[in-house]
């Protein structure tokens, strides 16, 4: 039976997953195709950071919802998706950050998001390997750490009993009109198809303004206790703020196992997964700044993965406006594992015309679709 | 520390020393690479009595002008020309970038592990696992050993632990008679090979050698205390004080993988003259086929007068080696895994060792990486290294994607800054 | 003539020939190499660097490969 389908939803990752379980749970009924099974693009390759973050209100509003899911979610998960409610400690250099806490700290606050601010000595205790000399951090109790890959499976366990169905991994080649066209030949029909195809979401919507943006990461053995908290240097906005240049900053985040993720790196215009050195060896020099003993450490893996950028930062969650049947469910940049939980419940918010707890037109596709439009008329 | 070379050879066995040697003597300027303390790899360890043919090329090794970077490990290589290294010192590391015109890999083999119950108990070790433990220094003189598994190395390994006093109560060999019998007709077509097995059998005159017979489980509180062995459907207790358990070998094929050298069947596709499908880039010894030390020599000399353009002065050698693979393959044919050691594995047995993942939470997956993402088998240090050869047995999943560092490497290795500074650098100054 | 050289494991002194891999030493000293996640006691399998079952703290320095590593005088080893 290939006819009855509600919505077929293009992408297992942690997006995709959660897109699953929120249909399914409406009723919908619902597949789920990829290529390479779930949980197995940037879904692996990420850090799996529950992060409130606050470059705009629209932000704040998504992953505020989505950090609370998280911890509604948690009781669930099994041990193997590992999550933790280790809290983010943003760490300030001096004067200029310190003004940063405070400013963040009054947005959390109106937000709901209760935070802590840390002096140089308080942030020296929580930290002990940090480099001395550190002017203070702000401490968000309520971010969590998970892994992403055992998450998204556990979403899908959930939807596969509510009926969503997993099919045989196929790699979709179009999508679009209520039909969904795999490599093998075969053919979906559909009410509605759900791109979840992350920063792959452009190879069936070239018209999508998405850019990939990748990422490195590396993996220590295990040393437990070396630090406590996701560690995150203030200058890390800056980071992720700049859509031009190549950055890293200090992003280093203790597993469950004791591990040691180490990163983080943007870039724009790599399209493989061949590591950059120079960028790389930048990134772990600057971890090796504020963890001056990390250095000592065993690195076990590093790999690169790739975002989905959108040009505002913010995710592209709902229907678009150039076909009825297609919703999309992507552009969520390095926050993909922290709002997925949130996405989920706005696209099934928009298949059924229910309505969300957060206001859903920050992040409607159709921003982007009139943009392109106003282009078009433009060069005509 | 000298960093450019001609040539470099990563690996110091048979086939890196045969290699290095016949380059210098060319007149190249060639480093050698080896992450062990000495020169020799596995099967020409230090710290017993080796064979003559070792100490010859030993000895040629020391006297030659080649550069031996001992105890250095190759972890990347960030772009052609150029590995990067790295060696510890007591308190910490140093790194270095070893660029070169030409490369010849000689990265040898490891055992291949298989579990059943009991197998990651202290002293069951591999077989090539006890033989360097005794060679680097641990007694053995009036233990019980039991050696098992499959392959020749098992029969050499058992005549130098007999020879170093061990008692060795049995060598099991999983395949059966059947199996042996095409061996035994190649084997009679290479004297040497014969000689050399019959001076084994002979060390070891006093153990019995059984064929289709396996290990089903090791026994012990914190370490081992017997092994059970079903011979031809019959099991027996056996008191033992170590298990030395080996299952032929698979190849170190990660750095011919991470620099893209083409593959067949698992080794590394050479021509006669040993380059692989990359430009300047040889390959010699067990990661084109496992063959043993006589083949490993051929190949690392037939390498290096290829790399330093006396190919055709290899003739001869190329012509030997021909001849010399005639035992291989019926040697990989005997050394076949039949099915009976899937059946010691039970659910409960772990098959990963770094990540204690249990055999039964892998029947579902559909794969290596499914594996890896979702149960993390194979995610830890030895990065699949051991449970991927079982994984391949048990499933037949292929093992793929080698990511740098090839080895755990220092966070400071990869920063490619000092491992131990003094001076507290600035925040904020790099970005 | 070589002496031996002496070393500690787990604060016990070892009197090892020089050539002694720290594995040999750890073994010598009646202990094992590490526990693992499951908390089962592990110790050395492959001899050779690629187990990493062998792993101990050398000098302070976690996560070492005992049989890849010679004993010096002086050298202190702990198992966990």
């Amino acid at each position: 039976m290939s006819s009855g389908w509600d919505v077929v939803i293009i992408g297992a990752g942690i997006v995709g997953t959660s897109c699953a379980l929120e249909c399914a749970a409406r009723g919908l009924r619902t597949a789920v195709i990829d290529p390479a099974g779930v949980g197995s693009g940037a879904t692996a390759a990420g850090m799996g950071h529950i992060v409130v973050m606050d470059d705009s209100p629209a932000q704040l509003a998504l992953t505020r919802w989505s950090q609370v899911l998280w911890r509604d979610l948690a009781a669930k998960l099994p041990p193997e998706a590992e999550y933790e409610a280790r809290g983010t400690l943003w760490v300030a250099t001096d004067e200029e950050d310190l003004a940063e806490v405070r400013r963040k700290q009054r947005g959390y606050a109106a937000a709901g998001v209760a935070t802590e601010v840390l002096d140089s000595m308080a942030l020296a205790e929580a930290e002990p390997e940090l480099q001395r000399g550190l002017a203070g951090a702000l401490l968000v109790p309520s971010d969590g750490i998970v892994y992403p890959p055992c998450a998204a499976e556990h979403l899908l366990l959930e939807a596969s009993r509510l009926g969503a169905k997993m099919l045989e991994p196929q790699r979709v080649i179009a999508a679009k009109r209520g039909c969904v066209r795999l490599k093998n030949g075969g053919k979906l029909m559909t009410r509605h198809i759900v791109n979840a195809c992350g920063a792959e979401a452009t190879e069936l919507m070239p018209e999508l303004p998405i850019r990939k943006r990748r990422g490195h990461l590396v993996i220590t053995d295990r040393y437990p206790g070396f630090v406590h908290h996701q560690l995150v240097e203030l200058g890390y906005i800056r980071s992720a703020h700049s859509v031009t240049t190549d950055s890293v900053a200090f992003n280093v985040q203790p597993r469950q196992t004791g591990q040691l993720l180490i990163g983080s790196s943007r870039e724009y215009g790599a399209e493989d997964a061949t590591i950059n050195y120079p960028l790389l060896q930048a990134m772990v020099q600057r971890a090796q700044m504020y963890l001056p003993a990390i250095r000592n450490l065993q690195a076990i893996r590093m790999w690169t993965g790739f975002r989905a950028a959108t040009p505002d930062k913010l995710p592209l969650i709902g229907p678009w406006p150039d076909d009825d049947s297609l919703i999309l469910a992507t552009g969520h940049e390095g926050l993909g594992i922290t709002t997925s939980l949130a996405t989920g419940k706005l696209v099934a918010a928009a298949l059924t015309g229910e309505k969300p707890v957060i206001v859903p037109e920050p992040y409607l596709p159709a921003r982007f679709a009139q943009g392109l439009t106003a282009t078009e008329v433009l060069r005509a | 520390m000298k960093t450019t070379f001609e040539i470099v050879v990563v690996g110091a066995g048979p086939a890196g020393i045969a290699a290095a040697v016949t380059a210098a003597e060319s007149g190249r300027s060639v480093g050698l690479v080896d992450d062990n303390p000495a020169p020799g790899g596995q099967i020409w360890r230090a710290g017993g009595c080796l064979p003559a043919a070792a100490r010859n090329w030993i000895n040629r090794l020391e006297q030659s002008p080649v550069e031996r970077l001992q105890g250095w490990r190759v972890f990347d290589s960030p772009e052609r020309g150029v590995l990067r290294v790295e060696r510890n010192r007591s308190t910490f590391a140093e790194h270095a970038e070893l660029r070169f015109e030409k490369l010849i890999l000689a990265t040898g083999a490891r055992e291949r592990f298989l579990p059943f119950p009991g197998w990651t108990l202290p002293n069951v070790m591999g077989a090539g696992g006890l033989d360097a433990m005794v060679r680097g220094g641990l007694p053995i003189e009036g233990k019980r050993v039991v050696v098992a598994g499959t392959g020749p190395l098992l029969l050499a390994v058992a005549a130098h632990l007999s020879e170093r006093g061990a008692r060795v109560l049995a060598i099991c060999e999983q395949a059966s008679h059947r199996h042996m019998v095409p061996l035994a007709a190649q084997l009679a077509r290479q004297p040497g090979k014969l000689w050399q097995g019959v001076q084994y059998r002979w060390r070891t005159r006093r153990t019995p050698y059984r064929m289709n017979c396996r290990p089903v489980s090791a026994q012990g509180d914190e370490k081992l205390k017997s092994v059970v062995l079903e011979e031809n459907g019959k099991q027996q207790v056996m008191e033992c004080d170590y298990l030395a358990c080996g299952f032929h070998l698979v190849p170190n094929t990660e750095l011919p993988e991470l620099l893209g050298c083409r593959l067949e069947d698992g080794f590394v596709s050479t021509n006669d003259l040993m380059q692989t499908s990359l430009q300047n880039v040889a390959c010699a010894g067990e990661p084109t086929g496992i063959g043993g030390v006589e083949i490993a020599l051929l190949e690392g000399r037939i390498a290096a007068m290829a790399v330093c353009g006396r190919g055709r002065e290899a003739h001869g050698l190329i012509r030997k080696r021909r001849a010399a693979r005639g035992f291989v393959s019926a040697l990989s044919r005997a050394c076949g895994l039949t099915s009976r050691m899937r059946e010691s594995a039970t659910d409960e047995t772990i098959v990963c060792r770094c990540e204690d993942v249990l055999l039964g939470s892998l029947r579902e997956r559909s794969g290596w990486r499914d594996a890896k993402l979702h149960t993390r088998c194979g995610m830890g240090p030895c990065q699949g290294r051991v449970c991927g050869g079982a994984v391949e047995y048990l499933f037949g999943w292929h093992v793929e994607s080698v990511r740098p560092p090839l080895f755990p490497s220092f966070v400071s290795s990869l920063a490619g800054s000092a491992a131990q500074t003094n001076d507290s650098e600035h925040i904020g100054e790099t970005v | 003539m070589l002496l031996p050289i002496v070393l500690t494991v787990n604060g016990a002194a070892v009197r090892v020939m020089p050539g002694t891999t720290v594995a040999a030493a750890v073994l010598l000293a009646g202990s094992t190499t590490r526990t693992s996640v499951r908390g089962e006691i592990r110790g050395p399998l492959c001899g050779m660097g690629i187990c990493f079952e062998c792993r101990v703290t050398i000098d302070g320095v976690p996560h070492q490969r005992s049989c890849q590593v010679l004993c010096t005088p002086r050298m202190q080893v702990a198992t966990s």
